[in-house]
């Protein structure tokens, strides 16, 4: 049973400290996604993990072997890990075939071991092997490394933005091929990625790295539903902020009285909900009476869905409050509109209160 | 010597340029211009034709009977021992110098990567001036190979650093995770993508030794190009040259073929298109030691030798030379003047020989270009002193008022150096692409706005790269110069050789000293003014 323990873990280039203490545990067959936003460090993390770098501080154990410590560094070569680079980087003068065996040993090269076995995990038809990797497409490629890297049976697989240089459309279908693969070969796998669309679909747990330290770890559910802090919750999400007063599981806002998810805080506080929670309605006597009202500033339409910008009319400083509201696509409303505002589940607060009001990011 | 250099980006270049071909709509080419190009490769196939026309002439039971000479045989014997000794170690050398610079943490690494280069723009015959000064009993075959590598193994050194450089390090990583140390490493990936410049930068090594005159006859080696030299001066009769310089030119061709071979079908094409870190550098520990006293041994042979002689015989009066000669102001006034006007005179006219073809490789892509740019290159093979033996039979016969005029040496330096000029010409005029012609067109510039606004600001950087690497080549040129300057006319090259044949040293001195002060400064220059890859020949040029 193969484990990744990360404990402690520390970096420094020159002056600047790219990691520090960073703990991090990855469950035998699970795929650990590391989410962060460039300069993070979550490159460095990764070519830490790889031994193309040494560590400064902390250790690393893969599978109960110590890599990487204080006294030792284990050279890539002896790590038993498979690594797939962004683009893939196969060879270009091998055959995908001889691509797939390069790490085997020279008599399973020969005979091409398990290279068919490999080809069909990742998603791709037999007669590919004799192919040269040049007329492979982008994901095609990505799905070759994929095989490559999990040719000699490793420990580990570790995955540096293996998908940001595919196009949209490919990137799911990589994606979700790759995500089958490493099930299929019950593989322990560390994910590195900025997206966090891709991080939240494919990690069984998402560790946020900001600044060089580990932020959250969490099952993408539970980081998307409960950030730790405001700034994980705009970077995992659209966010929208609003100041409020807590009291005993409740929120007092511009959009009312709002229930609170479990363990939040009580007093002054901020709250933040997604875009999504917010339903839109018609202004009807139902709602006109006791509801929120906001009148529609704009509107950006993407087809299946729509991001609404709106000014809320009781704004409780008297000038006005902006939010953003996003509508199935056929929902959408028109600018000018005047609509009653309610909110869907659960809302969290955050007792520091230094954010903007009324902002809302992707 | 650095015209050699383009060989290795024409076989780069012509990857790439296939995707650029298809972007291009199809259109018919202008027939002026089609005409105008095919009269100019017409032109470079020109003392090809005439070689092998001569040696047909010369009938089977003559030429087997010139042929199968004792004298043929150590001459094919010196030639292919010379060429293969000297590849081979300037593989060895360039791959290895070049490994260190980009991949090792060696100290100072961009001086070396710096000094490495500079050799080439000695001339050859200028490095044997300064090894034979320094002692005679370097005229042999270890001497000659010492001077030949230490002029040729950057045409190694130069494909083969620009290839690790633009390697794609995930390569090499990829190869540590899958369990390869960096020994293996570097024979199952690195080595495998260096083949193509490895191999291309061989090749320019052996056309250039098969081609090489003024260093092999200072060194008093005998190889087919100082035979065909000597027979052409004692006989004045070029047929028996002729036949000789047909058996040079199989050599080169077999050159060509074998490299085309061994490198085969395989394929190369970088798959990452994005932008890309910088390679690891490996730390040298104390290997480092042992590592920098091979590079101050290689910077001191190939120009510790040849600038320090140049230097030290500028401070020898010219009787304590081994034959004194005079040095008079005067001659060297002239001869650097008439170096540097020929030069002039041949980058201008090499670069307006160019265009013709560079536009329609840049426009009218196809089967007929394609087909021109390569009878150019594969005279580019043909050593220099067959074109010009060739154009001196050819004006004897055809056009006598040419015959010893400054315009035939011209004419001859544009055939020679075409090959050279091309690759830049077509480069920089790809630079102005249609659409933005179109585009200009559109916000209502008329045509000659159009070249004068777009075209010449985009393509004049590249148009005079190439005439500055033509001027370059010129002026260090040794063989044509001697065979066609008009009676009376020395330029610094033949003064150097002239000297040095009779043991002058001291009076070669000041024109060598001269010669290399324009070559260098203009290569400085070019380097300056266009970055590193218009010396490289714009090697690995991405366009």
């Amino acid at each position: 049973m193969t484990e990744l323990r990360v404990e402690g873990l520390g970096k420094t280039f020159g002056t600047h400290q790219v990691l520090q203490h960073v703990d991090l545990t990855v469950a035998s067959g699970s795929l650990m996604a590391i989410l962060g936003p460039s300069g993070s460090g979550k490159t460095t993390l990764l070519r830490l993990l790889c031994g193309f770098e040494r560590a400064d501080q902390g250790s690393i154990r893969i599978g109960g072997r110590t890599v990487s410590s204080a006294s030792m560094h284990v050279p890539p070569e002896q790590r038993e890990i498979g690594y797939v680079p962004q683009e893939g980087g196969l060879f270009p003068h091998l055959s995908v075939a001889d691509n797939i065996a390069f790490g085997l040993s020279r008599r399973l090269r020969k005979i091409h071991y398990r290279v068919a076995e490999l080809l069909e995990l990742v998603g791709l038809p037999a007669s590919y092997a004799n192919r040269p990797p040049q007329e492979l497409s982008g994901g095609q490629q990505q799905r070759v490394a994929l095989a490559r890297a999990l040719a000699p049976a490793p420990a580990l697989i570790l995955l540096d933005e293996p998908f940001s240089a595919l196009d949209a459309a490919l990137r799911i279908e990589t994606r979700q091929a790759v995500a089958c693969a490493l099930e299929a070969a019950g593989a322990t796998a560390v994910l590195v990625t900025h997206d966090q669309a891709e991080a939240l679909s494919m990690g069984h747990q998402v560790a946020v790295l900001w600044h060089g330290q580990v932020a959250q770890v969490a099952s993408p559910a539970e980081l998307y539903r409960l950030p730790a802090t405001p700034e994980l919750a705009r970077f995992v999400g659209e966010a929208v902020t609003l100041r409020g007063v807590a009291r005993q599981g409740q929120v007092k806002c511009a959009l009312g009285l709002l229930q609170l998810a479990q363990g939040m805080p009580e007093g002054p506080v901020q709250v933040l909900l997604r875009p999504e929670q917010l339903r839109l309605t018609p202004l009807s006597d139902l709602n006109s009476a006791t509801g929120a009202q906001g009148r529609v500033r704009d509107v950006t339409y993407y087809g299946h869905d729509a991001s609404v910008t709106l000014e809320l009319l009781e704004g409780e400083s008297g000038h006005p409050l902006l939010l953003n509201a996003r509508v199935p696509g056929h929902m959408s409303p028109r600018p000018g509109d005047l609509l009653a505002v309610s909110v869907e589940g659960e809302v969290i607060a955050f007792t520091d209160s230094s954010v903007e009001l009324g902002q809302t990011r992707g | 010597m650095a015209d050699l250099a383009t060989q290795a980006n024409a076989n780069t270049a012509a990857l790439s340029a296939q995707t650029d071909r298809a972007a291009v709509a199809r259109r018919g080419a202008p027939t002026g211009l089609l005409t105008a190009a095919g009269l100019v490769a017409l032109l470079v196939l020109l003392p090809l034709g005439f070689t092998v026309l001569q040696g047909v002439e010369f009938g089977w039971a003559n030429a087997v009977e010139l042929l199968v000479r004792p004298l043929v045989g150590e001459l094919l014997l010196n030639t292919l021992m010379i060429v293969g000794a000297a590849t081979l170690a300037s593989a060895v050398i360039g791959l290895g110098a070049a490994w260190f610079v980009e991949r090792t943490l060696l100290p100072g690494h961009r001086v070396w990567g710096v000094l490495v280069v500079v050799p080439l723009a000695i001339p050859a015959f200028i490095s044997s001036f300064a090894w034979v000064s320094l002692s005679l009993s370097l005229q042999d075959f270890g001497g000659a190979v010492l001077v030949i590598v230490s002029a040729y193994y950057p045409l190694v050194y130069l494909p083969v650093a620009a290839a690790l450089r633009g390697m794609d390090p995930a390569l090499e990583e990829s190869a540590r995770t899958l369990g390869c140390g960096p020994l293996r490493c570097f024979f199952r990936v690195i080595l495998p993508q260096l083949r193509p410049a490895l191999l291309g930068g061989m090749l320019l090594v052996a056309l250039g030794v098969l081609s090489e005159f003024g260093a092999f006859t200072l060194l008093r080696f005998r190889t087919f190009t100082t035979e065909i030299y000597a027979e052409y001066r004692t006989s004045f009769d070029s047929s028996g040259a002729s036949l000789l310089a047909c058996v040079l030119i199989v050599l080169c061709l077999a050159c060509l073929a074998a490299e085309l071979k061994v490198r085969g079908g395989a394929r190369y094409d970088r798959l990452d298109r994005g932008t890309r870190r910088a390679a690891t550098r490996y730390p040298l520990g104390w290997a480092r030691w042992p590592v920098l006293g091979a590079f101050s041994a290689l910077i001191v042979a190939t120009l510790g030798v040849p600038l320090g002689m140049i230097v030290y015989w500028l401070t020898q009066h010219a009787v304590a030379a081994v034959t004194p000669a005079d040095v008079s102001i005067e001659l060297l006034i002239s001869a650097t003047s008439s170096s540097i006007g020929l030069g002039l005179a041949g980058a201008i006219f090499t670069t307006i020989l160019a265009l013709p073809l560079g536009f329609l490789l840049a426009r009218y892509p196809g089967r007929l270009p394609n087909f021109l740019e390569r009878t150019i290159f594969i005279a580019q093979g043909i050593p220099g002193i067959v074109i010009a033996l060739a154009i001196v039979s050819l004006a004897i016969r055809a056009v006598q008022p040419l015959y010893q005029t400054a315009s035939l040496l011209v004419i001859a330096y544009s055939i020679m150096f075409l090959p050279l000029a091309m690759v830049s010409v077509r480069a920089a005029l790809l630079q102005a692409q249609p659409r933005l012609e179109d585009t200009a067109r559109a916000l209502g510039l008329n045509w000659l706005q159009v070249v004068w606004r777009v075209m010449l600001p985009l393509a004049g950087p590249g148009l005079g790269a190439a005439a500055a690497m033509v001027f370059i080549a010129i002026v260090t040129e040794l063989t044509t110069t001697l065979l066609l300057a008009p009676i009376g006319t020395q330029t610094l090259a033949t003064q150097v050789w002239v000297d040095t044949s009779t043991l002058a040293f001291a009076a070669a001195a000041p024109y060598a000293g001269l010669l290399v002060l324009i070559s260098l400064a203009s290569t400085w220059l070019l380097m300056s003014l266009f970055g590193k890859s218009a010396v490289l020949g714009s090697s690995q040029r991405q366009v």
